[in-house]
């Protein structure tokens, strides 16, 4: 058996998906912008997608939604559009996000303080999100732009978004967040909620790579990123990816059709998956179950880096992830387990699993019955829980590596 | 940046089988007791290195024969990835059957070569090089607990790469010996800068306190200096072709100053030196007359003869004092 585990990173393309996607390949290929028919004739699939993504997300026909080649992209043109129409254009000087952001934001912030932007980092509470006072306390004259995540790619906690924004409404500041974590995975709602710009990827969804979106409340003023022809109501360039689009709207209309059926349903899978691995002495899961996206699991294991289990899970054919030293480039702990609070030594020991709609009770039972064999293996090799202690004078100071 | 950087690494592919292997079966995973070294009639050392909060630690377990300084038996228990498992089963493996003062040549790159199914091909990934790195500084630990030393002790110099152990002092003489002038040829040389690369320049995968960029900026410097020194040492021995042009001029203006400027003053004149020009023949002195100099008769004649023949007496046979 394998298990896939890491949704969180991407997901599996669902067949039915895939199946109309189908003839936009070498059917119906023409230009939707062309004027004959070979042209036209993907219109109606358009239209059916731009329907499927505004009923899903309950979007305003007065609103914009769109079409972009991935929540990257999507953040990075908010970002960039607003420093440049409200802070080198105009009289703003300021923008709030969080120290837990996805990276597409935080370099982006980076970068635009390098030329000149003001950013707030906003520190997490020891859930791992932002609380709607801390958000307001830093909001200025001078702010243009508040950036927050719908929920945590690393814990799936899910953040005040509907507080946030309508502090920012009050303030009269504009709101983007970053919904890739949200979309298909828990209800959202862009009439109960305040926000001005989302930002959305399908094969977070169970969609393809290399399509996502981004919303813009009431059509409002946003530069483009992309220059070229007149595509998206000339709010983005570049010829209209059909097949993806037409997939990104099968996508999320299958992820939000009875969501909370489903949310349900992962859900028990998840919990099942959590109190079974929380029987394990020494670990603990970051952020309560309630506030998190139903398919998250963040999990530490006092003794067992996080490579080194995941190394273990991947040869028992489960795929999971960590935002610990060793597997990602640049050697760092886990900032989220960081900002959260979390003793250095835990932010190394942390291992994410991310289910979707199609983890399988089976795969639940194998994975516990894995999961368990790895930390009792690794656990036996750790040093953390050898029993002859250093000969005196041979204890290790705190943290003497050269990193 | 280039075609085989677009696509990141399968870090886990790129692993040697012996990596692999040992990160799963580890050889001499465990734990020696104060009780079985004693019944043995050896010393038990304990060493850590590392600790969780940093991601990578070790635990090495030494049992020394007393008489003969020699380790019958090395464990370790580990907190890290797999190569970090990987390395400290090997490093456990080359430690035993040598004695103490051998295990403390054991050196980071000795690890990772043993841990290399050909000699060609490194064992891991660049990116992970740092996880084999705990090696020298948990021995040293060892060796200073077993030899009542404090481990520092072995550490005779500045270490700058860690993967290949090269010294701040090799890499030095190395740049000044072959006149290097790039990192690529730095690396060449020493194999400094080859592996995981973190001390090429600050941003690398660890934080290091010497970078190779800043090193072969401060050596060049010094050569720089080392060559105007030796320019200057060169002049006041005499030397005056081999001065550098500031040299040359403050010499000039040197020996003006002492030997011509005040007979000229004493006219109601004076004079500056403008440039100086070395050719294959001469070395030209241009000079420029003030005050009352400037248009008297002698000044293209007794005073010129008289300052050219001071300067050649004092400095070089070559100069030529030519005014403008």
């Amino acid at each position: 058996m394998q298990v896939y585990l890491d949704n969180n990173a991407t997901t599996m393309v669902d067949p039915l998906v895939v199946e109309v996607m189908q003839p936009f390949f070498s059917e119906i290929y023409g230009n939707p912008n062309s004027l004959h028919k070979f042209g036209t004739a993907s219109h109606p699939a358009l239209s059916k997608a731009i329907d499927q993504v505004y009923k899903a997300l309950n979007a305003s026909d007065n609103d914009d939604i769109v079409f972009t080649s991935c929540a990257t992209e999507s953040n990075n043109w908010v970002l960039k559009s607003i420093f440049n129409d409200h802070i080198v254009s105009g009289d703003k000087n300021h923008i709030i996000t969080t120290e837990v952001e996805h990276p597409s934001v935080l370099a982006a912030c980076r970068a635009l303080e390098k030329e000149g932007a003001k950013v707030t980092y906003l520190p997490v509470n020891s859930q791992g999100v932002v609380e709607p006072h801390v958000v307001r306390s830093f909001i200025t004259d001078k702010t243009a732009l508040v950036s927050v995540m719908w929920a945590s790619n690393e814990t799936g906690m899910i953040f005040p978004i509907k507080e946030i924004g309508e502090i920012c409404k009050e303030k009269g500041v504009l709101f983007h967040s970053d919904g890739v974590q949200a979309v298909g995975k828990i209800p959202v709602d862009l009439q109960a909620v305040h926000v001005d710009f989302l930002s959305m990827s399908a094969h977070k969804f169970h969609g393809p790579k290399g399509v996502g979106a981004l919303y813009i409340r009431n059509s409002q003023p946003l530069s483009p990123l992309l220059h070229g022809g007149e595509h998206m109501g000339g709010r983005r360039s570049g010829t209209l990816n059909v097949p993806y689009i037409v997939a990104m709207g099968k996508a999320i209309e299958l992820a939000t059709t009875n969501i909370e059926e489903k949310m349900a349903s992962i859900r028990a899978k998840r919990d099942r998956l959590e109190d079974a691995l929380l029987e394990l002495s020494d670990t603990f899961v970051v952020g309560n179950r309630e506030n998190r996206t139903p398919n998250t699991i963040l999990i530490s294991i006092r003794g067992v880096e996080g490579e080194g289990m995941l190394w273990d899970l991947n040869n028992g054919q489960i795929g999971a992830s960590t935002g610990s030293a060793c597997a990602s480039e640049d050697l760092q702990a886990n900032t989220v387990m960081l900002a959260i609070g979390a003793d250095n030594e835990l932010a190394h020991t942390g291992i994410r699993l991310s289910l979707s709609r199609f983890t399988t009770d089976e795969e639940i039972d194998y994975t516990i019955e894995h999961f368990k064999k790895a930390v009792l293996r690794l656990r036996a090799i750790s040093s953390s829980y050898a029993k002859v202690g250093p000969t005196p004078g041979g204890e290790s100071k705190a943290c003497e590596l050269h990193h | 940046m280039a075609k085989n950087d677009l696509l990141g690494a399968s870090l886990w592919d790129a692993y040697s089988n012996k990596v692999t292997t040992l990160m799963n079966n580890p050889n001499h995973q465990g734990e020696i007791t104060e009780q079985e070294a004693a019944e043995h009639g050896n010393r038990l050392i304990v060493a850590d290195f590392g600790a969780e909060s940093c991601g990578d630690a070790v635990r090495l377990y030494w049992e020394v024969d007393p008489k003969t300084d020699i380790i019958v038996n090395s464990k370790f228990k580990s907190f890290g990835c797999g190569t970090a498992i990987a390395s400290s089963d090997i490093m456990t493996e080359l430690c035993i059957g040598k004695t103490v003062k051998e295990a403390v040549k054991i050196t980071n790159i000795d690890v990772e070569f043993a841990l290399r199914d050909s000699p060609e091909i490194p064992a891991v990934p660049p990116q992970k090089m740092h996880c084999s790195v705990m090696a020298y500084d948990v021995i040293k630990k060892a060796a200073g607990l077993y030899m009542g030393v404090d481990s520092e002790s072995f550490e005779e110099e500045i270490i700058v790469c860690e993967c290949a152990r090269v010294s701040l002092k090799t890499l030095q003489e190395v740049i000044k010996l072959n006149d290097l002038t790039t990192i690529e040829q730095i690396t060449d040389y020493t194999k400094a800068g080859g592996f995981c690369k973190s001390c090429i320049r600050p941003g690398g995968h660890e934080k290091r306190e010497y970078y190779l960029v800043d090193i072969l900026r401060d050596t060049r410097r010094e050569m720089d200096e080392e060559k105007m020194k030796a320019a200057a040492d060169a002049g006041s021995k005499g030397s005056f072709e081999s001065m550098t042009l500031v040299q040359q001029i403050k010499a000039i203006d040197a020996v003006i100053d002492e030997n011509v400027r005040q007979f000229l003053i004493m006219d109601g004149g004076n004079m500056e030196v403008i440039d100086v020009k070395p050719t294959e023949e001469y070395v030209d002195v241009y000079i420029r007359y003030l005050g009352a100099c400037n248009g008297c008769a002698s000044s293209a004649t007794g005073t010129l003869y008289a300052i050219e023949a001071t300067l050649k007496e004092k400095l070089s046979k070559k100069i030529r004092v030519l005014p403008i």
